[in-house]
């Protein structure tokens, strides 16, 4: 089943002066997302992803064409936003300013006090959003003392109290540290894994990307492709003119190979990296 | 540190006032604000002084954290007592000491000073035993019955935890830009107050200007958790009332009793 379907969708923002054009940003995006998938989304700044993302839980509507969620139209008369938003959790880029309350407990009840679901049943959102973050020991703690990654694993509680079926990253990982950007990307893989949650990783971070499912390639508003980490990671060509690197492992890999170590292509991970070595090492 | 701004007071413990419900003690203190303004006589503030004390005892609030929460408001006390024992016009049959200044109008001074200062540490066991979200909590539970003619007491409510909330991301935010700032050459020490307060035009600016950005960015967050101000929501948080917020009411009537019959009685003190 596809979680996500972009139709033909077009989007700009009125242009400011009235005899300006306005700059499309995205440009007839047409894409699907698999039910259960952990997709990377990537491109450079200006490409259009986190457009991407407030149009799918109707954050922004389409300039034209149309974007559904489970079969369900984003835009036209009837759409219950509701529905749609509670189905797509966000996590945004800066980790001060998503918590609404102080306190970590209230702060992910807030979802579902909007929904009207009854107390007992919050409750029960709570401790289970609380736990698959691991920020159990936090429940009573104060927004404002917390980590930039612990503050990120709270929103992702937050959005999981909507009880949804597909979590948005819109590069939640950007303002953290290495320690802070494994915590939160470990959340989101267990998710998907476990519980079958649709994942939708905006990223600027090539090694995150790596672990994905599949990379859909952003350049000026359109899909410029889409594919299985080592698939994009070989398309030197396009890396360079969508102005994407290498994960740290493939670099590595490449400049090994280029000094004469014979290394298959495709590397992504460290590991790879090192079983790669260990093999050809032993070979010499 | 600055994150210690938005507990402001609250002195963290478990005791028998902290476990209060916010809206308890909110009414109690109006309640006791009313007690101590109707004593008309040192009997009734000695009752008042008496509640204080055992309010503070059932705190478990150190007495010093009260004094100090009294500093604040020294000067103004005793600038009200300068003031009434100047302006105290003596009648016939006071005792004049010299020029002006009466023995009956030094009475009066003292009373409305040590009013004053009941008044305010009163307050401060408000401030000190419960956390300015439970407050906001508290405020808004008793508001309630606003909502039928109209007046969105949630929504304000909201706007009050949401600046409870920010008041250390905005705290962390200015000593950023103040460091900043002084490292690209800002004075922010020297000259007079006017020159120093002009000094802080580059901290206000971008502090501004990064407050509306976080307000466009909060908005969006609300907005993808499905914020809602209608009638359809639920509230997790629930407040009540249990038997300690009885006997706290029961014991505030006796005080407020006790202090009308000390009006009527008065014992001659003086």
């Amino acid at each position: 089943m596809q979680a996500i379907v972009f139709d033909g969708v077009s989007f700009f923002y009125k242009p400011s002066e009235e005899n300006e054009l306005p700059k499309l940003i995205l440009n007839d995006l047409s894409l699907e997302v698999e039910k259960g998938a952990f997709i990377a989304l990537l491109g450079k700044n200006g490409s259009g992803k986190s457009t991407c993302a407030k149009l799918i839980n109707g954050l922004l509507t389409p300039t034209s064409g149309t974007v559904s969620v489970f079969g369900l139209p984003l835009s036209g008369e009837n759409t219950d936003l509701f529905e749609i938003r509670s189905k797509v959790g966000m996590v945004f880029q800066n980790p001060d300013n998503q918590q609404i309350a102080s306190i970590v407990e209230d702060d992910i009840a807030f979802g579902p006090e909007n929904l009207g679901v009854p107390r007992e049943e919050i409750g029960r959102r709570i401790d289970y959003a609380l736990k698959v973050t691991d920020m159990e020991k936090f429940r009573y703690s104060q927004v404002a003392r917390l980590s930039g990654g612990q503050k990120q694993r709270i929103a992702i509680a937050g959005a999981l109290a909507l009880n949804p079926e597909i979590l948005i990253l819109d590069e939640s990982t950007s303002m953290l540290d290495p320690k802070g950007r494994r915590e939160v990307t470990e959340v989101a893989r267990n998710l998907n894994r476990e519980k079958g949650m649709t994942v939708i990783d905006i990223t600027h971070y090539m090694d995150e990307a790596a672990e994905a499912d599949e990379i859909y390639v952003l350049d000026d508003g359109k899909l410029r492709k889409k594919g299985d980490p080592s698939e994009i990671f070989s398309d030197e060509e396009m890396l360079a003119e969508t102005g994407l690197e290498l994960p740290r492992a493939s670099k590595l890999a490449k400049e090994l190979r280029l000094q004469g170590l014979p290394l298959k292509k495709g590397i992504l991970s460290k590991e790879e990296l090192l079983e790669e070595l260990c093999v050809s090492l032993r070979i010499k | 540190m600055l994150s210690d701004i938005t507990f402001g007071q609250f002195y963290p413990t478990t005791s028998f006032v902290h476990k209060l419900d916010p809206r308890s003690k909110i009414i109690l203190l109006i309640a006791y604000i009313v007690a101590v303004f109707i004593a008309d006589n040192f009997w009734g503030l000695l009752a008042a002084f008496l509640f204080l004390c055992v309010a503070i005892a059932f705190s478990k609030v150190p007495v010093s954290a009260v004094i100090r929460s009294l500093k604040a408001i020294i000067f103004l006390a005793l600038f009200t007592f300068i003031l009434n024992i100047l302006f105290y016009a003596p009648k016939e049959g006071d005792t004049v000491l010299f020029w002006r200044i009466s023995k009956e109008g030094i009475i009066t001074a003292t009373f409305f000073a040590s009013r004053l200062l009941l008044l305010v540490a009163g307050s401060s066991i408000l401030t000190l035993t419960t956390t300015p979200v439970n407050i906001t909590d508290g405020i808004e539970s008793l508001l309630k019955p606003l909502t039928y003619i109209k007046v969105p007491v949630h929504v304000l409510a909201l706007v009050m935890s949401i600046a409870l909330r920010f008041i250390p991301t905005l705290a962390d935010e200015t000593d950023r830009i103040i460091r900043a700032q002084k490292a690209r050459g800002a004075d922010f020490e020297s000259g007079n107050i006017l020159s120093r307060v002009k000094a802080f035009i580059p901290v206000l600016i971008p502090l501004l200007i990064s407050a509306f950005r976080r307000a466009d960015e909060l908005g969006n967050a609300m907005d993808a958790r499905c914020y809602t101000d209608g009638k359809t929501r639920t509230k997790y948080k629930k407040l009540s009332f249990t038997a300690r917020d009885l006997v706290s009411v029961i014991l505030m009537a006796a005080l407020i009793t006790g202090i009308v019959f000390l009006n009527i009685y008065d014992p001659i003190l003086f």
